[in-house]
């Protein structure tokens, strides 16, 4: 499929408000307007759109399961928080395309009756902050957000709110507690957002990519959207390939194509770089499973991936080469997870610790013969003992690579060293944990 | 303390180790960055004042460049909440300093597709150029170095920030250049981001 999401992002100005309307922009908001709140939900749920956050729960559920009868006012929170690593694909979105997050974050609010969205954005995309702060003053003042929108008594009003420094806040009951200006720890569920969200309110947290793909949905029609990819796995859908390929970046395509030509064909990877072969794929950001060369031949889907024993997650697909050392990449990864743990729940805080300080001694060759089944035993002791997914996802980079690459583990500890060291890593180890 | 056997915990790196803040010089917004709290303020409901309690610590931190113990009560008193409440959030946020910083803070992502690219190089490489280590900062307080988490460019890897602004695919080799544009012409000296393509 052509890009429809990232079409014009290469093209000077592409991020105005300009551009955008002479491209038939918020053509969308005002069908949308000119529907019932349920129609919008149900085109949305007939879509089959599926979250692009990480979960792909379907998103007409999500908004169908906002309390409208609630007496207390509703909230569209926009999950701008991009921080799984390996991904970076709503950053372009918000960048380049911002006013078809706008319309997308309106027409949301109209599905669900709320009259403000909040767009929770990371601290660290400060420029992406400044330009989506002048887009939508634009948009304020043609009319297109504020009171009385298209004449048609419908007022929203949508809010920047600039994050910290937390990966946490992008789950989405962290993402709440962040905007009520507390700590982004998760909160215990049920409730979920949808009956107890922003402020004891009902509300919606959606992705970026998922809001941008509502005005596609509401302009050309809920099957032309389920049409593009396959079955329950409708829509364009933006990948994030990182690490060694040939071309890293964002890339657009529907989920019938496969990881592998996601990595090695022209239009999109274009392969393995100098010359190298591929050893690992982590396919939807650091949080999932790792695919080895012969289980890349699935179609890049939820389903897809999930059935090759993966997920898609954030499609953020982290591409490894033969030079990469398993152990330290699983190291790095738990460095992230450590540092980035909001310390809540007591396995999480304590276990990523631990996991991260077993695999350094390994790593460096410190490592004993029984490391590897405590490994196994503390990472096992955080899946699925944690309020959110941030547990699960700490313990998976651990138990895969085992799964895997157990032989390489053993290896570092038989040998007393790290047996795949690589040119491009530290000449001393890396800093200690901080 | 830990109850594992094989773990030295406990042993000074305790996550309940509390560093208590700088109580600093006795602190004020100018009028100017109270009038931009002000506005922001108004994006919330108005028994919700906490919910601008992130903007209200940036505003400190861009007034007195880190966040002190007199810092924090000001935005308390500004807010409407405890200081304790203002430091359970300057705790946990990482783009908040609670310590003097130098006028450059170069952070390096040190997450698995920019190490995959060479960032441990690169860290490396503006240690051994500024003579600090991560987290340090130089005796002119001229850098700090940070290692950070995720920076989300991993395309555009091995990505460093340089404040608020990011420079894009560097190699060692790359390093000595860019601490001498710092010097000479500041954040003019960095890559900004790829996506602008209007510059």
């Amino acid at each position: 499929m052509d890009p429809i999401l990232i079409k014009d992002v290469r093209e000077p100005g592409s991020y105005t408000l300009d551009f955008y309307t002479k491209r038939g922009g918020y053509s969308a908001l005002k069908k949308a307007l000119a529907m019932t709140p349920d129609a919008v939900i149900e085109a949305v749920k007939q879509s089959g759109l599926r979250g692009r956050g990480g979960a792909g729960f379907p998103t007409g559920l999500k908004w169908q399961f906002v309390d409208k009868k609630s007496p207390q006012p509703k909230y569209i929170c926009c999950n701008a928080d991009e921080s799984e690593p390996g991904t970076f694909k709503d950053h372009v979105l918000m960048e380049r395309n911002p006013h078809l997050l706008f319309e997308g974050c309106l027409i949301g609010c109209h599905a669900i009756g709320a009259k403000v969205a909040y767009i929770y954005i990371r601290g660290e995309f400060f420029h992406v902050q400044q330009v989506l702060e002048a887009e939508l003053q634009k948009a304020r003042e043609a009319g297109y957000v504020g009171k009385n929108i298209f004449g048609t008594g419908f007022d929203c009003e949508i809010y920047l709110h600039r994050g910290a420094g937390a990966y946490e806040a992008g789950e989405e009951t962290a993402l709440i507690e962040s905007l009520e200006g507390k700590r982004a720890q998760p909160r215990l569920k049920p409730p979920f957002p949808a009956v107890a969200g922003l402020y004891g309110c009902p509300t919606a947290v959606n992705n970026v990519e998922t809001l941008c793909n509502v005005p596609l949905i509401i302009e050309h029609g809920a099957e032309w959207f389920a049409k593009i990819g396959p079955e329950k796995n409708g829509g364009p859908k933006l990948f994030c390939i990182s690490g060694h390929v040939k071309r890293p970046g964002t890339f657009e395509a529907s989920m019938d194509v496969t990881l592998r030509d996601l990595i090695y064909d022209e239009r999109f990877g274009g392969g393995i770089r100098g010359g190298h072969a591929l050893k690992a794929v982590i396919p939807g950001g650091s949080s999932v499973p790792v695919l080895l060369p012969n289980e890349i031949d699935v179609p890049a889907s939820f389903d897809g991936i999930a059935k090759a024993g993966s997920l898609l997650g954030s499609a953020g697909i982290i591409v490894m080469d033969e030079t990469t050392c398993m152990v330290w990449a699983a190291e790095n990864l738990l460095h992230f997870y450590k540092h980035e743990s909001c310390g809540k729940c007591t396995p999480c805080r304590e276990g990523c610790d631990w996991l991260h300080r077993m695999l350094r001694k390994i790593e460096r060759g410190e490592g004993q013969a029984r490391d590897v089944d405590l490994l196994l035993s503390v990472a096992n002791n955080i899946l699925g003992k944690t309020l959110c997914a941030f547990g699960d996802a700490a313990a998976t980079p651990v138990l895969s690579t085992i799964k895997t690459f157990r032989d390489e583990y053993e290896a570092h500890i038989r040998e007393g060293r790290c047996t795949v060291p690589a040119p491009w890593r530290a000449s001393a180890p890396m800093a200690a944990a901080h | 303390m830990s109850f594992h056997p094989s773990m030295d915990y406990g042993r000074g790196h305790h996550r309940s180790a509390r560093a208590l803040p700088d109580e600093g010089p006795a602190f004020v917004y100018t009028a100017e960055r109270r009038a931009t709290l002000d506005e922001i303020l108004g994006h919330y409901p108005p028994d919700q004042r906490k919910s601008a309690i992130l903007a209200a610590l940036y505003l400190v931190q861009a007034q007195q460049g880190y966040i002190t113990h007199n810092g924090m009560r000001h935005v308390a008193e500004v807010i409407g909440c405890t200081s304790a409440e203002v430091e359970d959030v300057v705790s946990f946020y990482t783009m908040f300093y609670t310590r003097p910083v130098g006028r450059h803070v170069i952070q390096v992502c040190r997450t698995l597709s920019c190490a995959l690219m060479g960032a441990e190089r690169v860290s490396e490489e503006i240690a051994s150029a500024l003579g600090i280590q991560p987290g340090e900062t130089d005796a002119a307080g001229e850098f700090t170095l940070h290692e950070v988490e995720c920076l989300g460019a991993c395309d555009r890897a091995p990505v460093i920030a340089v404040n608020d602004d990011w420079h894009e695919c560097q190699r060692p080799e790359d390093i000595r250049a860019l601490i001498d544009g710092l010097r000479a012409r500041g954040a003019a000296a960095l890559t900004g981001c790829h996506l602008k393509v209007e510059k």
